[in-house]
């Protein structure tokens, strides 16, 4: 088995409601150097290792994982970029 | 003999009852309830003459509003039913699971504010007729009730759609005016229903339902369903 993870977040341009309003509560809270912040999701997926993995992985966020119409993604393989 | 329409019922769907006493409280329409497992749409071998998707919180909108529900084994008949040309209207979570499932441009983003909002809203009917729209009445009190009901696409899919006549209801000002930004949810343009290309496949983030009896404070909403009914007729 083998971990992938698929980092999920709205595209740059598309409103972030939730990243502007923990943007408001670090403000709050004195943090004055954040400037934005734009929230996303972390997919964990445990996988057979097989050939053709990165591209059905690549599939999976297409066809489910991310809306494309909205949001952007990024895949990390943890164990093997190590 | 009434015309057929179906309404799918996915788990978390809650609007489902009241559309389904919507379509049975118009003349010459009767509902009929299909699971989301069902493989097909049939009434005993025989196609629906229109089918309709609910409001709810399909699979508890896990992942992305709408998007599992996209998935459920119905959705494959649904989407034939669509390409077909047979008329489809998603209302609110409805409309979620249609984008999620390529069947309208655009998607539905969490409301500007962050809340749920559940409010009566006045909206502007535009854009070319369908089957769900044609002949009803140009200004509509119906009511809203969802927290990711802002509407979303692209500059092109904007343009085209708006182009195109496919924008078919927009959020107005209480007192019926167009003004810019009087969408409750943030959606662009205002937007809250649209339809497809070819105009069969519509989807609205308010809910009719709700409005199709004088009982419940309006009932603008029965008209949608009134002008299916003609459509259906002179089919």
């Amino acid at each position: 088995m083998i971990t992938a993870r698929v980092f999920v977040s709205l595209k740059p341009g598309v409103l972030d409601p939730a990243g502007k309003a923990v943007n408001h509560g670090l403000h709050s809270l004195g943090f004055d150097e954040v400037s934005s912040v734009r929230l996303g999701k972390v997919i964990e997926l445990s996988l057979e290792e097989r050939p053709d993995a990165a591209e059905r992985l690549e599939a999976m966020c297409q066809k489910l994982l991310a809306n494309t119409v909205i949001e952007s993604y990024r895949i990390e393989w943890p164990e093997k970029e190590g | 003999m009434a015309f057929d329409v179906a309404v799918v019922t996915f788990p978390g769907s809650n609007c489902d009852a009241d559309l389904r006493w919507a379509v049975d409280n118009t003349a010459g329409l009767s509902a009929r309830a299909v699971w989301h497992k069902s493989p097909d749409l049939d009434n005993g071998g025989k196609r629906p003459d229109a089918v309709l998707l609910p409001g709810g919180f399909s699979y508890g909108d896990y992942l992305r509003c709408g998007a599992i529900a996209r998935f459920s084994p119905v959705m494959k008949a649904v989407v034939e039913f669509a390409n077909a040309g047979g008329p489809v209207l998603g209302i609110c979570n409805g409309f979620q699971v249609l984008t999620e499932a390529g069947l309208l441009p655009g998607a539905l983003l969490s409301n500007r504010d962050q809340k749920f909002i559940c409010e009566m809203v006045t909206l502007g009917k535009e854009g070319r007729d369908t089957p769900f729209t044609a002949g009803i009445p140009t200004t509509l009190r119906i009511p809203i009730a969802h927290h990711d009901g802002n509407y979303f696409a692209d500059e092109d899919t904007l343009a085209r759609i708006e182009g195109e006549g496919q924008v078919l209801f927009r959020y107005l000002s209480e007192s019926g005016e167009r003004v810019a930004g009087a969408a409750p949810n943030g959606a662009l343009h205002d937007i809250a229903g649209i339809c497809n290309a070819a105009g069969n496949v519509v989807g609205m983030m308010p809910h009719p339902e709700r409005a199709s009896d004088a009982a419940l404070g309006s009932s603008d909403g029965a008209s949608l369903f009134g002008a299916l009914q003609s459509f259906l007729e002179n089919q």
